[in-house]
């Protein structure tokens, strides 16, 4: 009898839902591992060490999805993450590789705050401001995306490393003004703007714990996969995703859709940051952005660049940063360590897909191989 | 005229210093990167070094097995690197993505409980002679250790591309890996090999921050140097001597920063901050790649995988 | 040539996802002999040699140098057996000289390298087996000829006794492959043995000494040279009679479709690729050009399609100037292209049949379907449709085309670019890589549309396909037209003339 391997010819649909979610659990049994390894340098013991990466994965699953107020957390922490992950996974569907989702949102962030506070001061209607805000903050994502955009458009220069300096630059732009220009002087002296005006904060409910960003995140997650699914633009885009030269081949102008692709990705990703300013923080301040840029390319990859799949995942992942949170807090735990599960994550879900480009096939002995 | 060149004597000084860390991480990758492994989990790695190093600074005091260890820790890292791009054939974008993620996670749960203390540094070695010719002396050769052994590589790795057989192996492995497969040499086995080797000596880079630029342990102490690493080896064509005059470029604006603010200029901090980050883009704009790589003979199978099936 | 076999390859079998590529293949090479294998493309050929260079490992089946039982893990081992293969996309270091290339991978020669002696070396092997090079030349400025010496001198400088060269000729001019011959036989006097893989009939009776002919993954027979002509051959390669004669529709000359004056384009390394070309095809006409591939063609069909900018001169299509237009424009107005790398431009592999029918976006026929609400239901139904017409091979029309066959393949290419009722259709090698079941189609298909009165240009290789299909015959040699003739066999010399260069109004009739 002979095991052999052999290449799939057509990948079931079952698996490419079964391979996401068996990577989630993959990367937290392996961080299980590592958080246990590193807990016997503090504790001393295997029990002891053990005992307490139990308790702190407890603490990470139970506060943020099974607790009321640790769920309204998870529900505000997802908002920029699904903004920015249905950004990102705009420009992916095309293979343009936008690494400066979080540039991209803090200028949203800055543009918001420049609006709220300087630009249209006196306005007091709430949907009227609102609207403009959340308009200012696009812009300003569309136009950070932009350089990257007309660079790699007619420079052929790779988007990578240009969407990541440009993420460094957004950041110290930020900083400059919240403790230079824009420093709150009511502040004490605390790294941020003064308070939004009340018709620029955003409507909450569930007693004030939770903003309307949610819905705003949702609606564009349906508009975005009806551009998948209905219109030219989603057709198209699977062809230069697929095969650039194929696309130009049938017509399709690719400079023009490379710079739309990477423009659109940047404006959602903005609008992110300006509905984070007028329904969370209600100010600019110094890294109000614990890496959401980042964490939302892990939710775009998981989700597949599904729109839809990007609202579930991103509330996974929402929920994971606030247990990380509580982590912190509780166990003494670095932020960054939800950076590792997303790096495992993201090896397990590629791991996983190339195991799943395989099967087994168990042969007798006698039997000649079969042609398919 | 006395304070204008003790300042410019200071800057280029602090050039050297500054540019270290990014010249082990350009030559690192140089080698992954010409045997056509696209390595962007350079950040990453050079964080694990930076904390391996310090680790093991902090607890034994002995400088030189920090930095076997970050060698060590940037080789783990590599290897799988190395795996998923090589075996499974995984976009190399994403793995890189990924191993950058998980050393970042894995270099602050380690250093999570050493933030704040100070451990052993690299001592300035003067060498006699050299270092008293004036200028000169004090930008070049009044450095530790780990500066002159990357001032070192540079001419040692250029001999080792150009004018060995293994060097000859590694370029035809990156630039027709159906040639060098056809000769009988092992395209994967090179490829982990040189992605591993990569990966360690970007490290080095790494622990230098915290060994010797620093003498201890800062979260994401690296700040981003490691993709403006990945943006020099573009700039570098793969040359090791052009590394050395990407990395003293960048070294030297970060230094120039540095020195502007400890002078106390009106310049604000911030958008001296932003200038190494701007001025990578910039060079990347102008380092466009198809007229370059034809001519230079670049690994032209950077980032794609190489499966003998293909070939048909 | 001895009576001894050097090498025997017995009761070989590979498979591979969905294609059997050799089955229960024997095939015993003599020393000192030229040996033809001899097969369409996808007759097994290229695989089975590949399995004996070690690149794929057979499912079944063993082989044996002198006699004795060897497994063949990899090229090196190959090498280590003293085997040696030329393949038809070379393995070449673009950047290396010759010198450097020959001793790429060789272990006896330390840490550093000795260039002069090698280039030394190389140059006396090279005058040996007339095979000459210039051993300090960096490859990329080498022409195709002189690669395929290098590749051929690296097996030899290593000691190859058994050399493999695969389709050698596919890309010489007929001078080159004079040189080739000669060195073939030079270096089978010596002692050496060689496997000569080709689907070109007339160069394997000129060359071998035996035949082998390969036919759906099976050895047909092993002949010896002087026991065949070119009909017994021929129907060994298709087992049946092709009938090498065919009827050709006649068709009412239409008005001008396509117009080209004084041409001129550049190649991707800037030099003038074609040169003041001139040309006109009439609707209901199929105007083949036969030519070496290099010599612009693919240039040509580039800046006709709008993929490739024009440096002078005009392209005209139904009196309208092309210059400015994208290729959207082109495609709408009615210009049609099978290019000749069906997988590198024409199709995206991982899409389905639907979306690369739909790729262009202009098959006409779907009610309601726009930018903003495409009906894809729709979409499908109408690419079933076509995959009746085209006898496109499919599960679905979800399936990804990446698994289909070469022929299905094409064939969905052909169902997107003639569905369309096109006006001018340029062909380039559309049958390159097919078997004949699949050629058959893509020639009927292209028949038809002649018949429906669209103008063809036919860019191909094998002057078979330009006699059988063209009303007229173009020759075109480095970037210009050289002369006209029938699309008669009896003009091959003359044609043959003009591909090598000369003018048609130069060459003396015998």
């Amino acid at each position: 009898m002979k095991i052999k391997i052999e290449k799939r010819l057509n990948t079931p649909r079952y698996l490419s839902l079964v391979v996401p979610i068996l990577s989630i659990f993959a990367a937290l049994l392996i961080m299980f591992i590592i958080l246990t390894i590193f807990f016997m340098g503090r504790m001393g013991s295997f029990q002891g060490a053990f005992s307490e990466t139990v308790s702190a994965y407890k603490e990470l699953i139970a506060w943020p999805f099974f607790n009321q107020y640790g769920l309204y957390s998870t529900i505000s922490k997802m908002v920029p993450l699904a903004f920015v992950a249905l950004g990102l996974s705009f420009a992916y569907k095309m293979k343009i590789w936008n690494i400066g989702g979080e540039g991209q949102l803090y200028m949203g962030a800055l543009a918001a705050t420049w609006a709220a506070l300087f630009l249209f001061r006196g306005i007091t209607s709430p949907l009227l401001l609102i609207t403009l805000v959340a308009i200012f903050s696009a812009i300003a994502g569309a136009l950070w995306a932009l350089i990257p955009a007309l660079m790699k458009a007619y420079a052929k220069t790779d988007e990578i490393v240009v969407t990541l300096m440009l993420n460094y630059v957004a950041i110290f732009w930020v900083d400059y003004l919240v403790y230079g220009p824009w420093r709150d002087p009511k502040g004490f002296g605390f790294p941020g703007t003064a308070a939004f005006p009340e018709p620029a904060m955003l409507p909450t409910f569930f007693d004030g714990n939770v903003h309307i960003g949610i819905f705003i995140a949702i609606a564009f997650a349906i508009l975005l996969q009806y551009i998948n699914l209905k219109t030219q633009w989603g057709f198209n885009s699977k062809i230069v995703g697929d095969n650039i030269k194929a696309a130009t081949y049938s017509g399709i102008k690719v400079k023009k859709y490379t710079i739309i692709s990477l423009v659109v990705s940047g404006s959602i990703a903005g609008l992110g940051g300006g509905v984070q300013m007028m329904g969370m923080q209600h100010r600019l301040m110094h890294g109000f952005s614990p890496g959401y840029g980042y964490t939302a390319i892990i939710v775009a990859w998981l989700a597949k660049l599904n729109p839809i799949a990007v609202i579930f995942v991103s509330f996974l992942f929402g929920g994971l940063l606030v247990g990380n949170d509580q982590l912190q807090m509780f166990y003494k735990l670095p932020i960054s360590l939800i950076s590792i599960f997303q790096g495992l994550v993201l090896f397990c879900l590629l791991g996983g897909e190339a195991i799943a480009a395989y099967r087994l096939k168990i042969e007798k002995a006698e039997e000649a191989t079969a042609n398919e | 005229m006395n304070d204008i060149l003790s300042f410019i004597v200071a800057t280029l000084h602090a050039t050297v210093r500054a540019g270290t860390p990014l010249l082990f991480a350009v030559l690192g990758t140089i080698f992954t990167e010409r045997s056509g492994i696209m390595n962007l989990g350079l950040e990453g790695i050079m964080l694990v070094g930076a904390i391996g190093g310090f680790v093991v600074s902090y607890n034994t005091s002995n400088l030189l097995l920090a930095i076997l260890v970050a060698m060590i820790a940037g080789a783990v890292l590599g290897l799988i690197h190395a795996f998923f791009t090589v075996t499974l054939k995984i976009n190399q974008i994403v793995s890189g993505l990924a191993i950058t993620m998980l050393g970042s996670g894995i270099s602050g749960l380690w250093g999570k409980d050493y933030i704040g203390v100070v451990a052993e540094r690299f001592e300035t070695i003067s060498i006699p002679f050299l270092s008293d010719i004036p200028v000169i002396g004090r930008i070049l050769f009044q450095h530790d250790l780990l500066v002159y052994l990357s001032l070192l590589a540079v001419p040692l790795m250029w001999f080792f591309i150009y004018k060995t057989r293994g060097g000859m192996t590694l370029r035809a492995v990156g630039e027709a890996p159906e040639a060098a497969d056809a000769r009988g040499i092992n395209v994967f086995f090179i490829r982990y090999l040189y992605t591993i080797i990569g990966g360690s000596i970007t490290a080095i880079g790494g622990a230098y921050l915290s060994l010797a630029y620093n003498s201890m342990w800062i979260e994401n102490m690296t700040a981003g140097r490691g993709w403006i690493a990945i943006a020099l080896v573009l700039f570098a064509t793969w040359d090791p001597y052009k590394a050395l005059l990407g990395a003293y470029l960048f070294g030297g604006i970060t230094a120039l920063g540095l020195r502007m603010q400890a002078v106390g200029t009106h310049i604000s901090p911030d958008f001296l901050k932003m200038l190494p980050y701007l001025l990578t883009i910039v060079v990347l704009f102008f380092t466009s790649t198809d007229r370059l790589k034809r001519k230079v003979g670049a690994p032209a199978s950077l980032g794609i995988p190489y499966s003998r099936e293909d070939r048909t | 040539m001895d009576d001894y076999p050097i090498l025997e390859m017995k009761n070989i079998q590979k498979a591979f996802p969905g294609v059997l590529a050799n089955d229960n293949i024997s095939l015993e090479i003599k020393r000192g002999e030229v040996h033809a294998l001899l097969g369409e493309n996808g007759a097994g050929k290229t695989t089975l040699m590949n399995i004996l260079f070690g690149i794929y490992h057979p499912d079944h089946g063993e082989i044996l140098i002198n006699g004795k039982k060897t497994v063949i893990h990899s090229p090196q081992d190959a090498i280590n057996d003293r085997i040696g293969m030329v393949q038809q996309h070379f393995a070449l270091v673009p950047s290396f000289t010759v010198a450097e290339n020959v001793i790429l991978g060789l272990k006896n020669f330390g840490f550093i390298i000795k260039t002069k002696q090698v280039e030394q070396q190389i140059k006396e092997l090279g005058e040996r087996y007339s095979l000459p090079v210039h051993p300090k030349a960096r490859v990329w400025t080498l022409s195709v000829g002189e690669r395929q010496r290098i590749e051929i001198l690296k097996l030899l400088y290593t000691g190859a006794n058994i050399l493999i060269l695969d389709e050698p000729t596919a890309v010489l001019t007929p001078q080159e492959t004079r040189q080739l011959f000669s060195a073939i036989r030079k270096l089978v006097q010596e002692g050496s043995s060689v496997i000569f893989i080709s689907h070109k009939l007339d160069e394997v009776l000129e060359i071998s000494d035996r035949i082998s002919v390969l036919r759906n993954g099976k050895n047909a027979g092993t002949l010896n040279r002087n026991e065949v002509d070119r009909r017994t051959l021929v129907q060994r390669m298709v087992g049946r009679d092709v009938l090498l004669d065919q009827e050709k529709p006649k068709v009412e000359s239409g008005p001008v479709k396509i117009e080209i004056k004084d041409l001129s384009v550049k190649n991707d390394k800037g030099l003038m690729a074609v040169k003041n070309l001139s040309l006109k095809i009439h609707g209901g006409e199929i105007l083949g050009i036969a030519g070496v591939a290099g010599n612009g063609q693919k240039e040509l069909a580039e800046a006709i399609y709008g993929l490739r900018p024009i440096e002078t001169g005009r392209i005209q299509m139904a009196g309208e100037d092309l210059h400015h237009r994208s290729i959207k424009k082109r495609i709408q107005s009615g210009l049609s292209f099978i290019p000749q790398d069906r997988k590198s431009i024409a199709t995206c592999p991982n899409l389905s049949v639907m979306s690369n029918i739909f790729m262009k976006n202009a098959i006409p026929g779907l009610k309601k379907s726009s930018a903003w609400n495409m009906q894809i239901k729709q979409m499908h139904e109408k690419a079933g449709e076509l995959i009746q017409n085209f006898s496109i091979s499919t599960p679905s029309t979800k399936t990804r085309v990446r698994y289909l066959s070469g022929g299905n393949l094409q064939k969905v290419v052909l169902a997107r670019e003639l569905s369309n009722n096109p006006s001018v259709i340029i062909a380039e090698h559309p049958t390159r890589g097919l078997d004949i079941g699949a050629m058959e189609f893509v020639y009927q298909a292209l028949l038809e549309e002649k018949k429906k009165g669209s103008a063809i240009l036919l860019l191909a290789g094998e002057l078979y396909e330009i006699f059988r299909l063209s009303d007229r015959v173009a020759v075109i040699y480095e970037g210009q037209i050289m002369g006209y003739t029938p699309p008669d066999p009896s003009y091959t010399e003359k044609i043959g003339f003009m591909m090598a260069g000369t003018r048609e109004d130069s060459i003396h009739e015998n």
